[in-house]
């Protein structure tokens, strides 16, 4: 080992804290994937089958699928209308309105149903209005939706400021230069710049939208059929001993991350978008 | 501001862009309405609660005793992550091995697993009969229903936030720099003490906070394996859950006024810390 | 003294290097100048010790340290990017080399503090100690480099490309700072470089390489007088490359009525104290370069005029 390269570690060292990684990593990340899986069929592939089938799990799968239908739409608007603003313009406050976009990812989900309810609830400020008007936010569909915009917030954003940051505004510049309109430069020029990392950013919180527990735990009301989506279905179930049940229910979210991961990880590789801290 | 010449008085830099106006707009109002009306809430809730009632629920000895163990084992759980996370970042952009690639990606598992799944999988492997905890169990170690699953949840769920925090610093760390130390007598301790560690410590120290204030709010894995006994495994977040059941909505403003002081100051510090270094580093 | 003998180095199957020879007496400043991919760095990190040659040895003063690592080869190595450390003062960098020694052999803590403080007064950086690395200019962080390579009194001091991250005006004072600071310290030192002004301006003698060989090693006179290979005669100076194998150096060229080749002038322009001609073989539209002595008169552009060398060389090998 005399003349190993100055600059990393011998080769027997390398072996050891990849193999300390590893087992870290399989300990503590693999195991409870795959103990998702097993756990779903243990009991065969038939009484999975009808786990997922059963009605209420189908309604949970509905709901969710609506759920992310509505919210991340809105949040990729928002996304693309917020970084067009940041990231072209300058203005005093850009800091503070980027701190505040941040916002939702330091509040605890819990917290984030909660100001839902003091908002719309039965107590709340304007729940006894809303329910004079017949109108039901908390223990709804509505509720829900809110409460899981609010946790979504700022996915897309995060994604699409950095990006537009550093790609700055020659391009559109040029393309005013050469006669288009607003309009035409940001569907022609800006947007097939940023098409990927705006899927990136959809992607994420498409998959947080899908998965959300805390926040839509609050406000949901847990109303079989009708407010329960796949995570909260996975707590009935298990909560009522339905091992299998929530099990099959928790390894269709589970398989939703994979696919999440392994997009990810393509759009990753292929577009060579640097991957920071995200939530 | 006074206008000095003939174009049109503006709060901001002028530009020939177009579209400030809209998109500008509906970012203002569309947070307003998403996120700081809902969020002012809170404060509204307290303030009208007085301060002797806000005290007397947020500072209980059940909430203190929750805030305790929510505070606890999220500084546990950040700490294992930061030295494992800083251990999974390290070999991932140092080392070249088979799978790397899918190792990588698997290590934002807890991003985008929803944290329902992983808390009844973890639950799974950590109760006495489950696949873990039968071998724990004999020997007298209680994972489940203990602080210590409440702790092992949320090293899942931190995990990520060390190692992409760290990673994109340590791939910009140039090879030249620790062979700058090798050519002046360093050894390879003394480099990583000295020159390495040091460069990477403020992104250890994000991870760190990132996972931490995660790992304070964090509810849909941590209780099922925590079992959720008042008193002794009963989370900050919990607590507001069972406070709004039994319709005590003062109670659970409270906790949650105080959860996210706590979070926000632990943030604000991390920026305080990392301005300040940016500007002696002149960078 | 330093030998090098016959060290080979493959990437892969990438051949960096074959069979290097080379001799570096006590005080010289020698320049490895070369394209890139010629090896020269190459051949700087594996005297340093931060790379490893497949075959050869390296001798310093005689022993072989082919197997000593870099730290204990008592080697000052400037990186290209300068490698400081971003979170250390300017002061604290320089005294790196000191800190990280052995109790036994660490200098006290006071006498350190002197150490590094003389040296900031030699690279004229005095007052400074205190900043970091991030506020100084790219000059002054270069400066800092070369310090903290000298903290540790290094019987070599190696440079990689040292002026190369530097913008014009910068490098021309730092080459003639460096040049000065080499002779007042006695150092013995190596500098790569793919600029071949650098090189002849700087260095007693020039190790021209190209793809992984030497092609020669001269003083920057001989290299630029009597190129040994077609390579050199073009990479060191300008230099006319003629059909039939001529290389003729743009001030060799005389507008002479006796000359043989005829040049149609495209374009004439000052440069420097001459005038240069750009113009075309009237044979083959090969492009030909001419210097005219400023005091003369040029051609006019269109002219065609008869050219003659005043000094001309050929190859064997005809080169790239």
């Amino acid at each position: 080992m005399k003349r190993h390269n100055p600059g990393t570690e011998s080769r027997t060292a390398q072996v050891l804290l990849i193999g300390l990684a590893l087992a870290f990593l399989a300990f503590f990340l693999m195991l409870p994937l795959i103990a998702v899986f097993s756990e779903a069929l243990k009991q065969g592939l038939g009484l999975f089958l009808s786990a997922v089938s059963n009605p209420d799990a189908l309604s949970a799968i509905r709901l969710t699928l609506i759920i992310a239908a509505i919210s991340v739409p809105l949040n990729m608007v928002f996304g693309v209308a917020a970084s067009w603003a940041i990231t072209k313009f300058s203005f005093p406050g850009k800091n503070l309105l980027l701190t505040l976009i941040d916002l939702p990812f330091s509040v605890s989900p819990v917290v984030s149903g909660l100001i839902f309810v003091l908002l719309f609830g039965a107590q709340g400020l304007l729940g006894p209005w809303l329910s004079a008007q017949g109108v039901k936010i908390i223990f709804a569909v509505p509720g829900i939706i809110l409460a899981t915009v609010f946790i979504t917030f700022p996915f897309v954003a995060r994604e699409l400021i950095p990006l537009m940051m550093e790609q700055g505004k020659d391009d559109e510049e040029a393309a005013l230069s050469l006669g288009a309109n607003g309009w035409q430069t940001f569907w022609h020029v800006t947007l097939p710049n940023i098409r990927w990392g705006l899927l990136y950013g959809v992607l994420l919180c498409n998959a947080r939208a899908m998965g959300e527990f805390g926040a839509v735990s609050v406000v949901s009301g847990h109303i079989r059929g009708e407010t329960n989506t796949m995570p909260l279905h996975v707590e009935i179930l298990y909560n009522e001993y339905d091992f299998v049940g929530a099990f099959a229910v928790a390894s269709l979210l589970a398989a939703l991350a994979l696919v999440t991961l392994v997009l990810k990880t393509v759009l990753e590789w292929r577009f060579d978008l640097h991957s920071g801290a995200r939530h | 501001m006074p206008s000095m010449t003939t174009r049109k008085a503006s709060w901001r830099a002028p530009s020939v862009l177009p579209g400030f106006g809209l998109t500008f707009g509906f970012t203002l109002a569309w947070l307003s309405l998403i996120v700081l009306i809902p969020l002012s809430m809170l404060f509204i809730k307290s303030a009208g609660m007085g301060w002797q009632s806000f005290v007397d629920v947020g500072f209980s000895d059940r909430a203190l005793t929750a805030y305790r163990l929510s505070f606890g084992t999220a500084l546990a759980a950040a700490f294992v992550n930061a030295v494992f996370g800083l251990l999974v970042a390290w070999v991932l952009v140092r080392y070249a091995f088979p799978g790397k690639r899918v190792i990588s990606a698997l290590v934002d598992l807890p991003f985008a697993l929803p944290t329902a799944v992983a808390g009844i999988a973890l639950t799974a492997l950590y109760a006495p009969s489950g696949w873990v905890g039968q071998y724990l169990d004999p020997l007298g170690i209680k994972v489940a229903f203990t602080p210590i699953g409440i702790t092992v949840a949320l090293i899942f769920i931190g995990l990520p936030f060390v190692v992409r925090s760290v990673e994109p610093v340590l791939a910009d760390l140039g090879k030249d720099v620790e062979e700058a130390a090798a050519t002046l007598g360093a050894n390879r301790a003394q480099t990583f003490a000295r020159v390495i560690f040091p460069a990477i410590l403020p992104a250890l120290f994000t991870g760190f906070a990132l996972a931490f204030a995660r790992g304070v709010g964090e509810y849909g894995s941590v209780i099922f394996i925590s079992g959720n006994m008042p008193g002794r495994t009963e989370i900050a977040p919990l607590l507001i859950v069972t406070q709004l059941e039994q319709y005590n909505y003062d109670g659970a403003t409270a906790i949650a006024m105080v959860m996210m002081l706590v979070s926000f100051a632990v943030l604000f510090t991390l920026n305080a810390v990392q301005s300040i270094r940016r500007r002696r580093l002149g960078a | 003294m330093i030998r090098v003998e016959n060290i080979t180095k493959r990437f892969g199957n990438y051949p960096a290097l074959h069979g290097i020879d080379l001799e570096i007496q006590p005080g010289e400043f020698i320049a490895l100048l070369g394209p890139s991919g010629s090896g020269k760095t190459t051949l700087l990190r594996i005297i340093a010790g931060l790379e490893f040659q497949d075959e050869g040895h390296v001798h310093f003063n005689g022993d072989d340290v082919s197997d000593i690592p870099v730290g204990k080869r008592n080697v000052g190595f400037v990186f290209q990017q300068y490698a400081l450390f971003r979170h250390m003062t300017v002061a604290d960098n320089i005294a790196f080399g000191l800190t990280v020694r052995k109790a036994s052999r660490r200098p006290a803590k006071a006498e350190i503090k002197a150490r590094a403080q003389e040296l900031l007064r030699v690279v004229q950086l005095e007052g400074l100690g205190d900043r970091y690395p991030g506020q100084l200019s790219g000059g002054q962080r270069q400066r800092v480099a070369l310090a903290r390579a000298l903290a540790i009194e290094p019987s070599l001091l190696l440079l990689d490309e040292p002026f190369g991250a530097l913008d014009a005006k910068v490098r021309k004072d730092l080459r003639r700072w460096l040049r000065d600071l080499h002779k007042q310290m006695g150092l013995t030192s190596i500098f790569v470089t793919h600029d071949q002004e650098e090189a002849l301006e700087l260095a007693d003698r020039v190790v021209v390489m190209d793809h992984g060989r030497i092609d020669q090693i001269g003083t920057p006179e001989q290299v630029y007088m009597e190129p040994a290979t077609a390579f050199v005669s073009h990479f060191v100076g300008e230099t006319n490359r003629l059909p039939d194998g001529r290389h003729i150096r743009p001030h060799d060229f005389e507008i002479a009525a006796h000359g043989r080749d005829r040049v149609l002038v495209d374009n004439v322009f000052r440069k420097g104290g001459s005038w240069r001609v750009e113009g075309r073989l009237e044979e083959d539209g090969t492009i030909i370069e001419i210097d005219v002595d400023a005091h003369e008169a040029p051609p006019a552009i269109g002219d065609t005029v008869t050219i003659a060398a005043r000094r001309e060389r050929t190859f064997s090998n005809p080169g790239d």
